[in-house]
């Protein structure tokens, strides 16, 4: 086939477009079929959190955290009260703790299922796996309904614990839902870790080395799928995780299938955590006595929590005032999007939707 | 649980290598001076002693005065972590070595900082506005910054 030349063609996939799951560009050259070069272009959805954050009150900055990563509020919520309680030295109940890390582990199984059709979706499964995973979402959503009222945007933590206790139809709601969910999560797994067309497409594409990994300071599942045995659940045990017994789920390659399939997997883990949270939990206060006007003494502190996309941190520092004097936040999403030349370098055009499904972006953190 | 690192030991292993670039230090945090960042970050990834392989975030904070960027540092196989300072005086022309040739992760963390405040990373070889447009006037997240 000598003689034959291709002259390289620049692509955009996006801003509008149904695969890149938010306002988010790739500017994409081709030789042919082949990836040879790309750049992310972000920033369409940016607010400029971080800069607001410091003209509002530490309670009403919950709110602002909600809409960052919007499939997972609860998880945002949690590591933003966290730094605020450690910022300030408030004590949480034990009982608002358990809630707590009930809650969070919901958002992840309802963002992981989110991930896994998206992807599903991405490959050409259309639609039919996706509606298998909202169903399965919708019954989460549902019982954050009950906790306080919202389904997406939930506001529902405060420093020093949550906003309100969960009633009786919650539990008995969340009950149902832990005797079902195992069920509907090996009937997913059935259903699509097997199946030829998506072990064609996932299986050796995209893969990032455990050494890559680290260096890109990529976290979360990703992470896990190269093999890097490292859960910030475990590592460093916050809220009540040192009292529960999980595993971490590692990939074996680090492909889109793993990280796929760390995803699977970790939704099993988090049913288990639930249930044992079901049993340990006992009556208590669900929050410490905090005014409304937070002022801690001036200084710094950086907390993070284990969210669905990764290490999900803030930077809060104080000058003694009621709001903060700055307030960083490490997105998961932003930093996990560093490798993407890297994954997709050399690939096929098809692969690149795939790639980018398997990392599971959310651009309101990207952008913030 | 993820400790954090003695400051004494991260000033040993600087001044064993590198002397004189330490500014001051407090309970868990060493100042370096700007000029010396880079060696200090590659002095501190190294395996072989204090192995900070993972860059957990830089973040940039507008003291009016100056500048202070924060480097968050995690090792993973001994699992503790470390916060190393620099400050940059001035409001005009600030720059600072890259660190992406240790971290890649630094990428579009760097990008970031220069993006909303302002601070050019020598070094880096893509170094634009990732949040905003380029022709954007100003950098936002800077506390004199008064928009539109």
């Amino acid at each position: 086939m000598t003689g034959i030349r291709t002259e390289p063609v620049t692509v955009n996939l996006g801003p509008q477009h149904p695969s890149t799951h938010g306002v988010f560009r790739l500017r994409v050259t081709f030789d042919g079929e082949e990836i040879i070069d790309l750049e992310p272009v972000f920033g369409y959805l940016h607010r400029g959190t971080e800069k607001l954050a410091e003209t509002r009150n530490y309670t009403q900055i919950v709110t602002l955290t909600d809409r960052m990563d919007y499939v997972a509020s609860m998880s945002n919520n949690l590591a933003y009260v966290r730094t605020v309680e450690k910022l300030s030295g408030i004590q949480v109940p034990e009982r608002a703790q358990y809630i707590r890390v009930i809650c969070a582990e919901l958002q992840r199984i309802a963002s992981h299922l989110m991930a896994t059709g998206f992807l599903l979706n991405d490959i050409g499964a259309l639609a039919t796996p996706l509606i298998y995973c909202f169903r399965e979402r919708e019954k989460i959503l549902d019982l954050f309904e009950m906790l306080c009222g919202a389904r997406i945007t939930l506001s529902y933590m405060r420093p020093g614990g949550i906003f309100q206790d969960a009633d009786s139809d919650f539990w008995n709601a969340l009950d149902i839902l832990i005797q079902e969910l195992p069920h509907y999560l090996d009937e997913l797994e059935a259903l699509i870790s097997k199946n030829e067309i998506v072990l064609a497409r996932t299986r050796s594409v995209g893969i990032l080395s455990d050494a890559d990994a680290i260096d890109y300071g990529v976290t979360g599942p990703i992470l896990r799928a190269s093999r890097v045995k490292w859960d910030l659940r475990k590592a460093n045990p916050y809220e009540i995780y040192n009292r529960l017994d999980f595993e971490i789920p590692i990939g074996v390659e680090g492909d889109t299938y793993d990280r796929f399939h760390v995803r699977l997997l970790e939704m099993q883990e988090s049913v288990k955590i639930i249930t044992q949270c079901i049993k340990q939990i006992e009556k208590g206060p669900i929050r410490a006595n905090t005014p409304y006007f937070i002022r801690p003494k001036p200084g710094e502190t950086y907390q993070s929590v284990e969210g669905p996309k990764g290490e999900l941190g803030f930077y809060l520092i104080s000058d003694g005032g009621v709001s903060p004097y700055r307030c960083k936040v490490r997105a998961p999403s932003f930093i996990n999007l560093t490798p993407l030349k890297k994954m997709m370098l050399g690939w096929k055009m098809g692969d690149l939707i795939t790639i980018l499904g398997s990392i599971d972006i959310v651009l309101g953190e990207v952008d913030r | 649980m993820t400790e954090i690192l003695d400051v004494s030991k991260i000033i040993n292993e600087i001044n064993k290598e590198l002397p004189n670039c330490i500014v001051k230090n407090n309970d868990d945090s060493v100042w370096i001076r700007p000029d010396d960042i880079k060696k200090v970050c590659s002095i501190l990834k190294n395996p072989q002693g204090l192995d900070f392989s993972f860059l957990t975030s830089i973040s940039a904070v507008d003291y009016i005065g100056y500048f202070e960027i924060v480097y968050h540092l995690t090792s993973m196989r001994n699992n503790y972590s470390a916060i190393i300072k620099t400050k940059c005086y001035g409001r005009k022309n600030l720059a600072l070595p890259s660190v992406i040739d240790i971290w890649k992760t630094a990428d579009l963390q760097e990008r970031e900082i220069w993006d909303l405040m302002g601070i050019q990373f020598q070094g880096h070889p893509n170094l634009k506005r990732i949040l905003l447009w380029e022709g954007f006037d100003g950098h936002p997240l800077r506390k004199d910054y008064l928009g539109n």
